[in-house]
């Protein structure tokens, strides 16, 4: 019996991924044992035309890890989906726009100008260029993927089967979710988050917790932790409460604040706004003055409760003012 | 008990007592006065001066502060007592020729005329006598300690500290009530804030607050009760026989457990000072309703007597309806008593006095059981009904003599002609509004308000005794202007409400409650300090929150708060209300 | 066709929502536009449910609770004086104009009030006018080629 097809492949993201799934060590070995891999550009030299030649469904597992931000990434994600049985999306970028999705912070143009035109390492001639789609010269045409307005994930552009998350997927997940693919098991349903819990991050963080009320707000940098204690109580914006476990509170073991990377817990369509009504709900204070002053102390609010999950959010963007 | 005689008769008198007291027991009367029974016997006037014997020897004592010892022989009428009292008297007589209690005590001793002539004479009938009963009463009684004695001889007088008024002065009267001559009089002035006015308030500081009153026991005004400014008096203690009066008694918070409460916190009578047109407060005899009730009452301060400030009867008799009702500028609402009561003080004042009756109203609402009838019956009594408010009471003259009385001035919109009604005493008909605190209550039971400020029932026509808070029940005027009838029947509907939830033993509450999905709680410990009524505990052992149930009220704020998606509320679940907002914006 | 503001409005149960029921059998006029959804207390409005109603085409929103110290259950509007101040900021941070999220306090007897608030607010949102998304286009585009 011929082994199973596996494609693994990367749009926008940092390789992050790629690297996790190296880190499973020894047991990529048994990866490669179990499956025929097809297509891993990152790893293995697979061309394009390789993957538009095979059959429809001929594919048995896709890991699709990065967010779709250019049409290259939508048209490789569009043929992976017709040429696989089981497409994942596979890592934060992959399941809500990660890293990347705060491009959806601003706008295309301001994103171009600033890297060709206003960085002040760029040597502009005529006042800078921007790259074209298409351009000519004399060797003849050339053309390049078109950057996107608003990034994408992975859902918002093709139907997926299941959801890994985490910036990166947890190694152990991983080898989870692999394994049970290897095993034959029967696959959970449609839209499954695999490889975390439906529960959030403090569920495996093993600090201490109180009844939370916040008076005062604190970055990572103006305060020294109580390492036993919960960070959020410590006036730190931990996005624990609203994140689902799975990585084993690493952050937070490491005396850093959850950043949230493992996205939403099931339930919750919208980890930022849950987030501001978590926090505004503990904040101590009644008076609306004070309760301002409060939340100035909050850096970055729309970075820190919408670090991940921005393009996978209710409203996925800001809109241009 | 010892034995004693007293002129030449042997009495049994109890031991402790005084030669006055043990006299008066025995029928033989003794003079006096610097003696009251109020203070402790003072013996500056030796009146009371009379003879012990003792073996040979006899002496002369005050009777009033003498000890009475077994085997005492008293002589009270002996010539040396005569001829003692004789020359007090007549050097008494020789200064106070003229005070009333001086020349009846002469009298009665028979003694006609002084063989003295006083340097200090003085002709006065309220000439102070120096008697010190005041200087007691203040000092031992009252125990305000302002007035003392200055000077020796005869420049011997009763004066306040440096002769000066003084705030130490609480103005009790005390001093006065005893004043043998009438020599302290208490004067009416604007003195301290105190006002020389008259007041509908309680005559006395302990007082039966009404004869209706329930327990009928007097209560203590502490703010005017002299005790509990000096710490003296204590007068009504030494009288009460059962020993009831306790001035120690304190406020005290009593904690009761109730499944249900009915809140009849009642009205406030709007305040009509503010209508300046209507003189209320600065116009002698203009009164509100309330303040005419107790005038009306046979047990108020007037007796039911319908009298002005000065006593008289007043010869016409202004009531004004609508105070404050059914105008834009005070309350919109009609207070739905005040037609009735109008007509029904109409009627008294009809039955008391021979005043002419002006009702002012704007429509005369007769709408209940016996009302219209009440009505037709007070027209043909012969009181004036003028239609229209009025607008202003002014000062005035009664009639070319000048005799001063005040003046209504309206319009009688039903002959299209502005009046000048004159008037000796005006009765305004105030509004009924919300008490003063009612928001305090309002908030401790969660309960809503209305637009005119009444507690909110839970639906006007089908529920209007419960509220939006379950086991609250609200009745009368708290809940909006009635009068006795619907108040009854109100509260009997509450009365009867509360008693089947009693007699059933439970009480249904609301589905809508949270709930903590335990497969997705984390224990972040974000919802505990949420719930106003602490309905949410942690569960150590198992490191998730949990909703009480019983306790819980199903606000969602909790639900709204919990990060985790874990803490849900029946009937208002995220996916109902995402759905309904989907449903919305179709 | 003229520009009709759609607004959704939060209304608590106990107050806000018994005002506007005032309001209509006092039969005070007020713009249709805003279209309710009850809940029981101002507390229970997640601020989620803000960005879904934006996301789903309102124009605006208002939350409308007891005034401070009436709550029904004393302390709900107390978590949403922080919620909405703490939402507005980041209303604003995606770009949309914060007036079209407002939170008003109305008691049960002021159908005046709500009637009043709502044709203000229904005013400004129409000098505003609609609002417009890229998520808007993005779900058309969604639905329009599945
Ligand atoms: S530190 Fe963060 S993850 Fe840990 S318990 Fe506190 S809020 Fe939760
Ligand atoms: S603690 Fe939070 S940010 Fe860190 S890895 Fe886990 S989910 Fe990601
Ligand atoms: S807020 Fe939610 S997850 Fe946190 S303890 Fe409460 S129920 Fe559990
Ligand atoms: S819904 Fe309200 S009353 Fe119930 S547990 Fe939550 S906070 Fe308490
Ligand atoms: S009565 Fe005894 S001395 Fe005056
Ligand atoms: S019940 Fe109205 S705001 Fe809480």
């Amino acid at each position: 019996m011929a082994k199973p097809k596996l494609a693994l492949y990367w749009a926008a993201s940092c390789g992050g991924c790629e690297i996790a799934v190296l880190d499973i060590h020894e047991k990529i070995l048994d990866v490669a044992a179990a499956f025929d891999i097809v297509f891993w550009p990152c790893a293995m030299d697979f061309k394009y035309q390789d993957v538009r030649a095979m059959e429809d469904k001929s594919i048995d597992l896709c890991l699709f890890n990065g967010s779709i931000r250019n049409s290259e990434a939508a048209e490789i994600a569009h043929m992976l989906r017709a040429k696989s049985k089981v497409v994942v999306a596979f890592g934060s970028c992959a399941l809500e726009g990660g890293i990347p999705g705060l491009a959806n912070l601003t706008t295309k143009e301001d994103i171009l100008r600033v890297v060709y035109k206003d960085t002040p390492s760029t040597v502009t001639q005529n006042g800078g260029v921007y790259p074209q789609t298409h351009s000519k010269m004399k060797e003849g045409s050339i053309e390049i993927p078109e950057l996107w307005e608003t990034v994408k994930s992975l859902d918002q552009v093709i139907d997926v089967e299941y959801y890994v998350p985490g910036c990166p997927p947890q190694p152990e997940q991983i080898w989870a979710v692999i394994e049970h693919v290897i095993s034959g098991r029967p696959l959970p349903p449609k839209g499954s988050i695999l490889g975390a819990t439906d529960k959030t991050c403090c569920d495996e963080c093993p600090r201490d917790r109180k009844e939370k009320k916040i008076k005062q707000f604190y970055r990572p940098f103006e305060i020294q932790t109580d390492p036993n204690e919960c960070l959020l109580d410590q006036g730190m914006v931990c996005m624990g409460p609203a994140t689902r476990s799975g990585c084993g509170a690493l952050c937070t073991k490491a005396n850093m604040p959850c950043r949230g990377c493992y996205g939403p817990p099931p339930h919750i369509v919208d980890q930022g706004a849950k987030m501001v009504s978590a926090l505004a709900s503990v904040i101590d204070s009644t008076e609306p003055e004070e309760i301002e002053r409060i939340l100035d102390q909050i850096a970055d609010p729309m970075g820190t409760f919408y670090r991940f999950s921005l393009a996978h959010s209710i409203l996925r963007r800001v809109e241009k003012v | 008990m010892v034995t004693i005689n007293i002129d030449g008769r042997t009495v049994e008198v109890p031991e402790d007592t005084t030669i006055l007291k043990a006299a008066d027991q025995a029928g033989v009367w003794i003079p006096t006065m610097c003696h009251s029974e109020y203070f402790e016997p003072y013996g500056v006037c030796r009146l009371c001066s009379v003879e012990v014997v003792r073996g040979k020897r006899s002496r002369i004592v005050t009777a009033c502060n003498y000890p009475i010892r077994n085997g005492m022989t008293i002589h009270t009428n002996s010539e040396r007592v005569k001829w003692l009292r004789k020359v007090i008297m007549e050097m008494l007589i020789s200064r106070w020729p003229n005070v009333k209690v001086v020349k009846d005590l002469a009298e009665r001793l028979g003694i006609e005329k002084s063989r003295f002539t006083s340097l200090e004479r003085d002709e006065s009938e309220n000439a102070c006598i120096l008697c010190g009963m005041c200087v007691n009463m203040c000092n031992d009684v009252v125990k305000a300690n302002v007035l003392g004695f200055a000077h020796t001889g005869i420049e011997r007088k009763v004066v306040r500290p440096f002769d000066e008024k003084t705030d130490q002065c609480i103005v009790c009267g005390s001093c006065a009530h005893v004043c043998p001559t009438g020599h302290i009089k208490m004067v009416l002035e604007d003195y301290r804030g105190k006002k020389s006015e008259f007041t509908l308030g309680p005559k006395t500081p302990i007082y039966v607050p009404t004869l209706q009153a329930v327990p009928r026991v007097p209560v203590i005004d502490a703010e005017s009760c002299i005790h509990f400014q000096t710490g003296g008096c204590e007068n009504c203690a030494k009288v009460c026989e059962p020993n009831a009066i306790n001035y120690k008694m304190e406020d005290e918070i009593v904690e009761i457990d109730v499944g249900q409460v009915l809140i009849t916190t009642g009205f406030d009578l709007f305040d009509a000072s503010p209508m300046a047109q209507y003189g209320y407060g600065r116009l002698d005899n203009v009164y509100s309703s309330l303040e005419f009730e107790s005038i009306l009452n046979s047990t108020g301060p007037t007796g039911g007597n319908i009298v002005m400030k000065n006593g008289k009867e007043p010869r016409a008799v202004g009531i004004i309806h609508c105070i404050g009702s059914r105008d834009t500028n005070h309350h919109a609402y009609c207070s739905r008593v005040c037609c009735m009561y109008a007509l029904k003080f109409a009627h008294l004042v009809r039955d008391r006095t021979d005043a002419a009756i002006y009702q002012f109203y704007i429509d005369m609402r007769a709408f209940g059981k016996g009302y219209e009838e009440f009505y037709n019956r007070l027209l043909d009594e012969g009181v004036t009904m003028i239609r229209g408010k009025a607008a202003e009471i002014v000062e005035g003259a009664w009639n070319e003599n000048g005799d001063p009385s005040l003046k209504i001035r309206c319009e009688d919109t039903l002959i299209g002609k502005f009046r000048e009604i004159p008037v000796d005493m005006v009765v305004l008909c105030n509004a009924m509004e919300p008490r003063k605190d009612s928001d305090a209550i309002r908030r401790l039971f969660s309960i809503s308000k209305s637009p005119d400020g009444f507690f909110l029932e839970r639906h006007p026509k089908l529920d209007p005794t419960s509220t939006a808070t379950e086991g609250v029940f609200i009745a009368g005027c708290s809940q909006g202007p009635k009068d006795i009838p619907d108040t009854v029947a109100q509260a009997s509907s509450a009365a009867a409400r509360i008693l089947s939830l009693i007699s059933k033993g439970e009480v249904e509450i609301e589905p809508v409650r949270a709930m903590v999905q335990d497969e997705y709680c984390s224990g972040c410990k974000i919802c505990n300090n949420m719930c106003p009524y602490g309905a949410i505990e942690f569960i150590e052992e198992k490191k998730i929150s949990h909703v009480n149930e019983a306790l819980c009220k199903g606000c969602g704020t909790c639900v709204a708060a919990c990060p985790s998606g874990a803490m849900t509320g029946n009937g208002f679940t995220d996916e109902q209300i995402l759905a309904e907002l989907e449903g919305l914006m179709l | 066709m003229a520009f009709e503001p759609r607004i959704i409005g939060f209304l608590c149960n106990w107050c806000s929502y018994t005002g506007a029921d005032l309001a209509g059998v006092s039969r005070i006029k007020s713009a249709p536009n805003v279209r309710i959804l009850r809940t029981m207390c101002s507390g229970r409005v997640d601020p989620a449910f803000i960005l879904k109603a934006f996301q789903l085409g309102a124009d605006g929103v208002i939350v409308m609770g007891c005034h401070l110290g009436d709550c029904h259950y004393q302390e709900g509007n107390y978590k949403t004086i922080r919620r909405l101040p703490f939402l507005k900021r980041l209303v604003k941070d995606f770009g949309i104009d914060p007036r079209r999220l407002r939170l008003e306090w109305v008691s049960a007897s002021e159908g005046d009030k709500f009637a009043k608030i709502v044709n203000e607010m229904t005013e400004e949102i129409r000098q505003l006018g609609p609002l417009k998304l890229t998520v808007h286009r993005e779900i058309e585009r969604a639905i329009a080629q599945p």
